[in-house]
């Protein structure tokens, strides 16, 4: 099933406004079940495994089984992603587990200031100046 | 559902940015500030939500396109020669360079915003190739869709974006397009968006071809299932000029899970050989020549490596291997000291996992089922299915203008990356002849447009006029699909299964057998001929009478009838360009069998054009300026 949602850790984003999953999924795929209010991926064969609902979840609900038309059974990646980093647990088949850490943003989250501080040399609607050049160059 | 209940949503603006990857990002970032200065509206629409939306949704472990000319790395010739070289010749050199050289400033932009680019000792970013620079890039499309908010934020209430709008169809007004129509994904709601001017970002197309993999694995396409094809609709039913459409992309990847060669080829200078380990790329170096100059000139061109690969399978020499084992080994054994190369063995080994975890995690996942450890086992690479995306190796989209003071003669017609419809734009895999963008030259051409339109917005500031009757009809047109499902669903015990309609997926299904079989797909070794596309565009023209009778249970079908109908125009531009160009240009692309060589009087472009007054294609041969 590429992304699926456990059972009991999905609360169908109940102290949100709206589903993490369905807002994200880039593919339409999450939809909450308002009956069981739980999330589920309603086109499996659609799922790129982009990660974005795992990645969102916010109770980490969801995980990925890898293509079943390709991947044999038992293999597990999983993140954990926080403001300025991202933990990756690579579970193999044979069991062995291998951890990797990768840095994913320098700044503040909401803290973009677009011109990052360049100036633009011109006002010209019509130069091929862009915004921030040549500063930014 | 009843099409009857939608509500009729009209939002006026401006600039109309459709689309919400890399490109629409750059374009509203830079309109944004054109607009503030010139008191002009934009308006955003994305499928999806921003901050994962696009190629980039998953992340990037690479920026492709970073020329690093203030350092003096390399000229902006310099690369639209590795282009032009790349695409057999067939490049429009100022479109190129006019990426070229404003790619650098996004990069720039990237990092002060964000984005971790790896660095060595001395400060410098790490080339993975010339072109290349690696990127810790999990957030990539998050970070840049931040500034692209904050950007449209600076406009106070005149910036604004929608998500989970999905576009449909151009507004015309006599021959400028002055808006789009879509509907909402998660409401009944029909949007109408006027504008002065509409700059269509919309993505390339996937799923056109039979993918090799079609249980679950249909959605683990090399580029994503959700670029359904909208640029080249959108710009084709407005009537402008398409380019290229030819030129799809096959690249080549790990098998089945499609991660990226790239950093495998250029970071650990990785080789890939056959299943008795020889690389092909020395073995069969003399077949280059019958390619040249391309095929005789360095690097090799993509299209001819794929080929050269082909060749072996054909011969039955498979799996074909990407050595990673020896390359790795190889890297470790050149440090002489062993506890340092120990810890280079570690470094090595988190550098290769995180290119996959950063872009491609299913292909961790894959290594992980299968107990592959790069360091000790090799693993199998192979050509995935054909896909338009001119942002990479391939060059499909629409025919636009060059900038003025590049651009020769003829390819300059008065605003950077206008189609030849007025007020219509088109950029990043929208957009033709100009291969090699990537992320940030897509970004980069994104801003080119935005500012170019918003141009176009000041010399044409007369306000536009969509007639209630027009709106009415497209509403009806679009939401056609739902009226149909309600009409005759109720005939049937299998609401998938009714002699009155066809339900979107079957469609899918339908076009991308037609499209392996006929128009040379990954199942026929990419090989087709004037015989088989002209039955298959015989079939074809069934496929269109058929998408009238297209059925939607719900807000998400109805998106899906509108991406199969969307790749369907793809498909058939494709053939129709196919069979015009007589040659074989790009044979690990596609291969003609009835003309299985280059021809000198092919060194240009194919270009076509549908007229929406008649209904008929018009084929144009253009010469290469």
């Amino acid at each position: 099933m590429p992304s699926f949602v456990i059972n009991e850790k999905c609360d169908g984003c109940k102290a949100q406004d709206r589903t993490a999953c369905q807002y994200i999924c880039p593919n339409d795929l999450m939809v909450l079940d308002k009956e069981t209010n739980k999330a589920y991926n309603r086109a499996v064969d659609m799922c790129w495994e982009c990660y974005s609902c795992v990645k969102i979840c916010p109770t980490q609900a969801i995980e990925i089984r890898g293509y079943a038309d390709f991947m044999p059974l038992g293999g597990v990646v999983q993140p954990l992603r926080s403001s300025d980093s991202i933990m990756w647990a690579v579970r193999f088949r044979n069991k062995v587990v291998k951890r990797f850490k990768f840095p994913i943003r320098t700044t503040a989250e909401g803290s973009i200031d677009p011109d990052a501080g360049f100036t633009t040399g011109t006002d010209d609607l019509k130069s091929p100046v862009l915004r921030t050049e040549p500063d930014s160059l | 559902m009843n099409a009857d209940n939608f509500e009729t949503v009209v939002v006026e603006t401006d600039l109309l940015i459709l689309g919400g990857g890399m490109a629409a990002c750059g374009a509203a970032y830079e309109a944004s500030y054109w607009a503030k200065k010139n008191k002009q509206r934009v308006c955003v629409v994305d499928k999806a939500a921003m901050e994962r939306s696009g190629a980039v949704a998953m992340g990037l472990s690479a920026i492709n396109l970073y020329l690093g000319v203030s350092k003096g790395n390399n000229t902006v010739d310099e690369y639209v020669s590795y282009v032009k070289n790349d695409l057999m010749g067939i490049a429009r050199k100022d479109l190129v360079a006019n990426i070229a050289r404003h790619v650098d400033s996004s990069v720039h932009l990237f990092e002060k915003w964000g984005l971790p680019i790896w660095k060595d000792e001395e400060g410098n970013y790490v080339n993975e190739g010339r072109w290349q620079i690696m990127i810790h890039g999990e957030s990539y499309k998050s970070i840049v869709s931040e500034a692209a908010k904050s950007a449209l934020k600076e406009l106070g209430e005149d910036g604004t974006y929608y998500e989970r709008i999905f576009i449909t169809e151009p507004v015309m007004f006599d021959d400028r397009c002055v808006g789009a129509v879509g509907f909402s994904v998660r409401d009944n709601k029909f949007y109408v968006f006027k504008a002065k001017a509409v700059l269509d970002v919309m993505g390339g197309a996937v799923h056109v071809f039979r993918p090799r993999s079609v249980g679950e694995g249909l959605g683990r396409s090399w580029y994503p299932p959700f670029n359904s094809g909208a640029s080249t609709y959108f710009t084709l039913k407005a009537g402008a000029e398409m380019t290229c459409q030819e030129v799809r992309f096959v690249p080549v990847r790990f098998k089945d899970s499609y991660g990226p060669v790239g950093a495998w080829f250029l970071l650990f200078k990785s080789k890939a050989t056959n299943a008795k380990g020889e690389d092909y790329m020395e073995t069969r170096a003399a077949e280059l020549e019958n390619w040249a100059p391309y095929g005789t000139s360095k690097p090799t061109p993509a299209n001819l490596r794929n080929y050269l690969m082909l060749l072996e399978l054909e011969e039955g020499n498979g799996p074909i291997y990407m050595r990673t084992d020896e390359a790795i080994q190889k890297l470790v054994a050149e440090i002489p000291d062993e506890k340092e190369a120990r810890r280079k063995m570690k470094e090595l080994e988190s550098e290769a996992w995180e290119d996959f975890l950063d872009m491609t995690v299913s292909q961790a996942l894959n290594w992980a089922s299968h107990n592959i450890m790069p360091e000790k086992t090799p693993s199998e690479i192979s050509a995935c299915e054909p896909y338009f995306i001119s942002s990479h190796s391939g060059a499909s989209g629409a025919w636009v203008s060059g900038p003025r003071d590049l651009a020769p003669g003829e390819h300059h017609w008065g605003y950077d990356n206008m189609t030849s419809v007025g007020g219509l734009f088109a950029a990043g895999d929208a957009s033709g002849a100009s291969s090699h963008k990537f992320s940030s030259g897509s970004f980069t051409e994104g801003r080119i447009a935005g500012k170019a339109a918003i141009a176009f917005c000041m010399d044409h500031p007369e306000a536009v006029e969509i007639s209630e009757e027009q709106i009415a009809a497209l509403k009806e047109k679009v939401l056609q699909p739902l009226k149909i499902f309600e009409e005759h669903s109720g005939y049937t015990n299998d609401e998938d299964v009714n002699p009155n309609y066809i339900k979107p997926k079957m469609f899918m299904f339908r076009l991308q057998k037609i499209m392996d079989e006929y128009a040379g797909g990954a199942s026929v070794g990419f090989k087709t001929s004037e015989a088989l596309l002209t039955k298959g565009l015989e079939y074809m023209q069934f496929m269109k009478e058929d998408a009238e009778k297209l059925a939607a249970g719900d807000l998400n079908e109805l998106m899906r009838c509108w991406e199969n109908t969307h790749r369907m125009w793809q498909a058939e531009s494709h053939i129709r360009t196919i069979l015009f160009r007589e040659e074989t240009r790009w044979p690990g692309y596609y291969f003609r069998t009835d003309h299985p060589n280059m021809k000198e009087d092919w060194e240009a472009f194919a270009n076509c054009r549908w007229d929406p007054e008649t209904g008929e294609w018009e084929m144009i041969k253009r010469d290469i300026l």
